[in-house]
């Protein structure tokens, strides 16, 4: 049917040759580092490395998981995995009652909550760094889990997204619920959540991903090299000063840091592309 | 009422508490040892505004803004457009091309900083062999260009993605139309394809440039630290560096006032953008 728009024979070529060398050159990079993570150090420091994997993949991820460099690669994935959940749950629960509470009651200065929730859309963390490590320290958070989720679930995204989502849900289904007598909160786990199934999931994909990749906030909490995460501990693993870095290791590190959200991204791909067309609405 | 509060309680105390601070903050000079501080009102401002090492990176988070906005969004574009045009298997490509967004700004920072690394770097290595003396801990120019590149990578992911869906729900009747009546590829992308694409594009065009504000320190400081001398510090770089590694939190405090003003700004542009296309 649409013969005369999409191109067949030489152009049709030509648009595959186009997008495989354009999937080449955005991979290059991470195969780069996987090979890399497979080679000796001496290999990577007399250029130019080789462009094929070598067979130390085994003793560099070995050597990388159980000591690294500063703290073992193992405790900081874990580290990771801590944040990258707490923050994704933490996120979700809170703002599920908040828009429930927001969408469902009626009390005094609804309307003031909901646009004090919504004030905080604008500012990302980058912006407040500075009192806000003030407030972690003052509360002895500073290289703790708490202090490492706690700021970073301080936004209405989510809030938003549900209050939009429940306000879609008819009347009718509330008005049910009541005549059946079911009470507010027994509505919102056997109605509400399994309908917000599917956001729930879509979000998850979207805030494990944000908090996974975090940068900035714990390179700033976290002075223990036990609770580095993986994200922030690879710059750590560069030695300060004249040193040669210990690239394998670094490099496996940096693979080991990318593996977890990339396989929550191809592998939850419709969530995940749905998650960022919602939270971005 | 109570399932309002764990909300309020965080948001309180680790959003409204500190963004309070900042603004208080950023009103007062304290010796460095953080002992005294003295009332200046918007003595921090001032000095800001008159400091030119402020106002290059100013021009520096303008310029690298502005190139990786452009940069990422032209590749995505370019290979949306080849995707849509096929009939089968733009789905795998795209399966292929959403890898990078799942890699961290920082990650992303470390795999460049190893392709152009001054000793080992594979890239780096090839230019000195064909006579080009790559160093970007030197050279400005080159520091600047691989941090751009560094974090348009990870960009055309997203980029492409949003196009991909923009492009798709184009009707094909329209563009069949047109090719019907003789006009070539280059013809309809430009007067059809392109003018439909706009609200995709203006909504990328804000969401790029708040990524490149914002999102991006993972890549500079992996790949520069600011560096050489100020030229790749970026706004959000300066409040980081002037706040805990420089001690000066006036001036700090004020420099995050400043970047709250710009966000809200973008945020207002973004709504309202938002409004019209719900009014279509």
């Amino acid at each position: 049917m649409s013969g005369m728009v999409q191109k067949r024979g030489f152009g049709h070529y030509m648009t595959h040759a186009g997008l495989i060398v354009g999937v080449l050159i955005i991979f290059f990079p991470i195969w780069l580092a996987f090979v890399a993570s497979t080679v000796t150090q001496p290999e990577i420091v007399k250029p130019p490395m080789p462009l094929w994997p070598g067979d130390q993949f085994f003793a560099n991820y070995k050597s990388a998981l159980v000591s690294g460099v500063n703290a073992p690669v193992a405790r900081m994935l874990m580290n990771s995995a801590i944040m990258a959940l707490g923050i994704a749950f933490g996120k979700i629960s809170i703002s599920l009652l908040s828009a429930f509470a927001i969408v469902y009651f009626r009390f005094p200065g609804r309307k003031f909550f909901f646009w004090m929730i919504f004030l905080t859309l604008m500012l990302p963390v980058e912006v407040r760094i500075v009192p806000t490590f003030e407030v972690i320290a003052r509360f002895g958070m500073l290289n703790s889990y708490q202090g490492l989720i706690f700021p970073l679930i301080a936004s209405a995204t989510a809030t938003f997204l549900f209050r939009q989502f429940f306000m879609t849900v008819p009347d009718e289904l509330t008005e049910a619920a009541r005549v059946d007598g079911a009470r507010p909160m027994q509505f919102f786990w056997d109605i509400l959540l399994p309908m917000s199934r599917n956001n729930i999931a879509a979000l998850f994909v979207i805030l494990f991903i944000y908090g996974w990749n975090q940068y900035l906030w714990p390179l700033l909490i976290t002075t223990d090299p036990s609770m580095n995460t993986i994200v922030m501990g690879i710059k750590q693993m560069f030695p300060s000063g004249d040193d040669v870095a210990d690239w394998p290791v670094i490099m496996a590190t940096s693979i080991l840091a990318m593996v977890p959200p990339v396989i929550i991204v191809i592998s939850m791909q419709k969530l995940f592309i749905r998650g960022l067309v919602d939270s971005e609405k | 009422m109570a399932l309002l509060l764990p909300q309020l309680i965080i948001t309180v105390a680790f959003f409204f508490y500190p963004a309070g601070q900042a603004i208080w903050q950023s009103m007062f000079i304290s010796d460095p040892f953080g002992l005294k501080s003295q009332f200046v009102g918007f003595g921090n401002f001032e000095f800001l505004l008159s400091d030119p090492f402020y106002r290059a990176s100013f021009a520096t988070t303008a310029v690298f803004s502005g190139l990786v906005t452009v940069a990422s969004m032209g590749v995505a574009l370019f290979l949306a457009v080849l995707a849509d045009r096929l009939i089968k298997g733009s789905g795998v490509y795209r399966t292929l091309l959403i890898w990078p967004y799942a890699v961290a700004p920082a990650v992303a920072g470390v795999l460049w900083l190893f392709m152009f690394n001054t000793r080992v770097g594979v890239v780096s290595w090839y230019l000195g062999n064909l006579g080009y003396d790559w160093n970007h801990v030197l050279n400005d120019g080159e520091a600047m260009g691989l941090v751009v590149v560094a974090s348009s990578w990870g960009r055309i992911s997203y980029n492409f993605l949003f196009f991909l869906a923009g492009l798709q729900a184009i009707p094909k009747s329209v563009i069949e139309a047109a090719a019907i009546d003789g006009a070539q590829f280059w013809t309809r992308f430009r007067t059809i394809v392109f003018p439909l694409l706009s609200p995709v594009t203006f909504f990328l065009l804000v969401v790029n440039i708040v990524y490149a504000f914002f999102e991006t320190f993972g890549v500079i400081h992996t790949i520069t630290s600011g560096g050489p001398q100020q030229a790749t510090t970026i706004l959000v770089y300066k409040v980081f560096s002037d706040g805990f590694v420089g001690q000066d939190l006036g001036s700090s405090a004020a420099q995050s006032v400043i970047l709250l003003v710009i966000v809200g700004a973008l945020t207002i542009v973004q709504f309202r953008y938002i409004e019209r296309r719900v009014h279509y």
